[in-house]
């Protein structure tokens, strides 16, 4: 099976500093991957390359074969990819509703349509309302969004990225902040979502991690020292080592 | 287009550069530590100026007015921090910009009670009024010489100040950390008024030293910091090589500019033509000059490495 | 932004009054206060536009008042020629020709100036829009033959069939209804799938770029809309003062235009003219009590700045926010 998504001895360094480090990795279609590491390994950087907002120092990304490593971000979304960010950002003075609506917005091509009303569009409203069923928001679609809790905040940074119809989901940290409860729906949901979609996922929580997880890879000082399957990964003795051990 | 003055508007030229230094490294040195927008730093300008001039026939000499005034415009600097400034440091850039766009209506207005609308013209002495001949053709004002001595001293202290003293040391660790510098036991306002007062104070220089020449005036103030901002964006905000460099790259080509377009136009086109359209375009370059800058390296040419 | 429309019924009473009590003064033998009114709905109508992108866009534009000032010498400057001759191409004294210029003029610097200014972000831009609003000022200042900084009487204003600009009542009549024209087209494209985006990139520009809007476009679109705006507006004023010259875009200019639109409640369609009105109305009693008017209202400034809670973006947030 070709992968969608490479990444190919990617370097990327601040000043002195290697934030990522001749890093490798490869995802399978539909699969979900979660990137584990302590602290500082470097996840975030990674994210931030793979959408566009950071350049690497060296190295490539291929996406569907095709190198992106020097595509702008709005391309890359354009291309297919999404994703969600750490600390949550969304539009806060609009309601939720428009939020998703915008995003379903921007896969028209462009949005130079100067007259007719957003909201009387009828198929992005459904379209949003839809999503919104699915991460559990449709009661609050009309709520502004800075009005919503941090664990709805999450599940509509989620919404968003569904919204754009990605064939890539880049997640970071979806269950940053969430209380138990939130983080059992959180899984729920992410589960629900498997198969269609490729996910990387980017995650603390180990919990979620092994219980969701196709494949993991470990990520220290920027560089990838062990992929393969949850039961694989935990009985790695490098993997233990370096990450586990700790614990 | 002769040598001769070729010269003389090169030094022309690099008076006003270092005019434009002294307003600017003011404006970038509030900005680069304070973080603050001051709209109001051409008023100081103003206020400089006509503080000299009215000292001037009270002392009935330019030299004592002008070593009187520096601190008096310091002075002013320092209250308007503590009175104004500081309110504001909190606040976003467009607070800065409304709240000290009033200041300056407030500033001119009171200039305008004081000094009267008309603008005041300051006598040098005899000694300062005369030319030196640097060759047999080439003869200079021993003022303007001045200008460009006083200039150049004022902008090597500043460089001093900033990179070998404890007060520069205290400004540049300020500007990136304020808490570790309160911690160091450093009243960090009683540090950010005088950095405000020293900013003042150049700019007020500045004021002085172009009174005589032109005179001082209500609209001096509002002119001159649109082309402080100029210098201060080509330079690399906060920069204070930057706004160096970019002062006299500035101040060079707009005299030049002025004074030699017409001729390089004749060079290509009718004289009538020429002449026609040197003024519009040479009044122009400055900010043609700081757009194509901008397209290139938008943070300017000497982006500040950290903040 | 339910309350998009601003406050609901007063702000449409303040129009309905805004349009006729001006003329009750006008058939009451007050002249003087038609033309105090013209004068505040065609700044009405250059706040409108700037509150398009300051308001709705986020972009803190510092130099407005060289649209309004490119906008009345499009007018100004084939009405000479037309009279004393030279330079053909351009001489006329044609309405839509006049207002077609100036709507393009102010589009295409909107276009040059936002290509380069919208580039950088903050601080950045502030400055930028005001020099090169400084540049158009220094420009037209050193161009002697339309009298370089002591300006230029219009002997001829803009000729339209039917009406005429010459009558207060009609170019009073003519300003407040392109001021409602515009306010409607405004609201029409803040609402719509345009104006979603622009408002979005003021809420999170990364965010939106990474759900993949180049949002550079679009704020340059939003900004040449703003200038075509201010280009109209300019070309009013120009006929309405029959008089150009640099002064129309000292910076000043812009920074009262940015007072009205801040004071009179950003991002929303009727808070740049109340805004106008505010600031007429004080300007007017201000400089009853005295020639330094500027002194009051300066520290008025100061203080609202000062002591608004939150400052300036509080007031421009607020009131949606609740």
């Amino acid at each position: 099976m070709s992968a969608i998504l490479q990444v190919q001895n990617l370097v990327k360094q601040y000043g002195g500093l290697t934030a990522t480090d001749d890093l490798n990795l490869e995802l399978i279609p539909g699969e979900l991957h979660a990137i584990i590491g302590p602290n500082g390994a470097g996840k975030t950087t990674l994210v931030s390359q793979l959408s566009g907002f950071v350049t690497p120092t060296s190295g490539k990304i291929l996406y569907k074969g095709k190198d992106i490593t020097h595509q702008p971000p709005h391309t890359r979304a354009h291309m297919g990819i999404a994703r969600t960010y750490q600390i949550t950002s969304l539009i806060l003075d609009m309601t939720v509703q428009e939020n998703i609506a915008l995003a379903l917005q921007a896969r028209d091509g462009h949005s130079f349509r100067f007259f007719k009303p957003a909201r009387s569009v009828k198929r992005l409203q459904d379209g949003a309302m839809e999503i919104l069923e699915k991460v559990g928001l449709a009661e609050k679609a009309q709520m502004k969004t800075s009005e919503l809790s941090h664990g709805e905040h999450r599940n509509m940074e989620l919404g968003v990225a569904l919204a754009a119809h990605a064939d890539l989901l880049l997640l970071d940290e979806p269950m940053a902040g969430l209380g138990p409860d939130e983080t059992g729906k959180m899984i729920e949901l992410l589960t629900s979502l498997k198969g269609d979609r490729t996910i990387l996922l980017i995650e603390h929580d180990m919990d979620a991690v092994f219980a969701l997880a196709d494949r993991i890879s470990v990520l220290v000082y920027g560089h990838v020292i062990a992929t393969g399957t949850p039961s694989d990964i935990r009985n790695n003795e490098k993997v233990q080592h370096a990450y586990l051990g700790e614990e | 287009m002769d040598t001769t003055l070729l010269v003389i508007q090169g030094l022309n030229g690099l008076q006003l550069g270092l005019l434009l230094f002294l307003v600017a490294s003011g404006l970038t040195l509030v900005f680069g530590i304070l973080d603050f927008v001051n709209l109001a730093h051409g008023s100081l300008y103003m206020v400089g100026a006509f503080i000299c001039a009215s000292l001037t026939f009270y002392f009935d000499s330019f030299l004592i007015a002008l070593v009187v005034s520096l601190p008096l415009i310091g002075i002013f600097g320092y209250l308007f921090e503590i009175v104004v400034a500081r309110k504001l440091y909190e606040r976003d850039h467009l607070d800065h910009v409304l709240g000290t766009f009033g200041a300056i209506l407030v500033i001119d207005t009171v200039a305008h009670i004081i000094w009267g609308a008309n603008g005041i013209s300051v006598p040098l002495p005899d000694y300062l009024e005369g030319q030196v001949s640097l060759t047999s053709d080439i003869q200079i004002p021993v003022f303007r010489l001045l200008i460009i001595a006083a200039g150049l001293a004022s902008a090597a202290l500043l460089f001093w100040m900033v990179n070998y003293t404890r007060l520069g040391m205290l400004i540049r660790a300020g500007a990136s950390n304020r808490t570790m510098v309160s911690a160091l036991g450093v009243d960090i306002k009683t540090l950010f008024s005088l950095v405000f007062a020293m900013g003042a104070v150049l700019a007020g220089l500045a004021g002085m030293l172009i009174a005589p020449i032109t005179e001082a005036s209500l609209g001096m103030g509002n002119n001159i910091i649109i082309t402080a901002f100029v210098v201060i964006i080509v330079g690399g905000i906060g920069s204070m090589k930057g706004a160096f460099i970019a002062a006299l790259i500035i101040g060079v080509i707009d005299t030049l500019g002025r004074a030699f377009l017409d001729d390089i136009f004749a060079l290509f086109m009718s004289s009538e033509a020429a002449e026609n359209s040197a003024p519009a375009i040479s009044s122009m370059l400055i900010y043609l000059l700081m757009a194509s800058v901008l397209y290139f390296k938008p943070a300017g040419l000497f982006p500040p490495k950290v903040r | 932004m339910r309350n998009i429309l601003g406050k609901g019924l007063s702000s449409w009473g303040m129009m309905v009054l805004l349009l006729i009590v001006p003329l009750i003064f006008y058939y009451t033998g007050n002249a003087f206060y038609l033309d105090l009114a013209t004068r505040l709905v065609i700044l009405a109508i250059a706040a409108v536009g700037l509150n398009f992108v300051l308001g709705f866009g986020g972009l803190i534009s510092f130099g407005h008042a060289a649209f309004l000032g490119l906008g009345a010498y499009a007018v100004g400057i084939p009405a000479y020629h037309e009279i004393y001759g030279g330079w053909d191409a351009l001489a006329s004294t044609n309405g839509f020709f006049h207002f077609g210029l100036a709507i393009g003029v102010g589009a295409l610097f909107a276009l040059v100036t936002g290509a380069i200014s919208l580039k950088v972000k903050g601080v950045h831009f502030i400055m930028i829009t005001m020099a090169f609003a400084q540049m158009i000022y220094y420009l037209v200042m050193s161009i002697e033959e339309y009298g370089g900084d002591d300006g230029l009487v219009i002997d001829m204003r803009s000729e339209f069939p039917l009406i005429s600009l010459d009558d207060p009542i009609q170019f009073f009549l003519i300003a407040f209804a392109s001021l409602a024209l515009i306010m409607w087209l405004v609201h029409r494209m803040v609402n719509s799938r345009f104006g979603m985006v622009l408002r979005g990139s003021k809420g999170n520009e990364s965010r939106m770029i990474s759900i993949g809007y180049p949002t550079y476009r679009y704020r340059l679109v939003a900004y040449v809309i703003s200038g075509a705006i201010c280009g109209y507006a300019g070309a009013l004023l120009g006929n309405f003062t029959a008089f150009i010259s640099p002064e129309m875009m000292d910076w000043s200019r812009s920074g009262n235009l940015m007072f009205m639109v801040i004071l009179g409640g950003v991002a929303t369609i009727f808070g740049p003219v109340w805004g106008a009105i505010a600031f007429i109305v004080l300007e007017e009693i201000l400089s009853g009590f005295t020639v330094y008017w500027h002194l009051p209202f300066g520290l008025m400034l100061v203080l609202v700045v000062m002591f608004s809670r939150g400052g300036i973006s509080s007031l421009l947030r607020g009131k949606e926010d609740k």
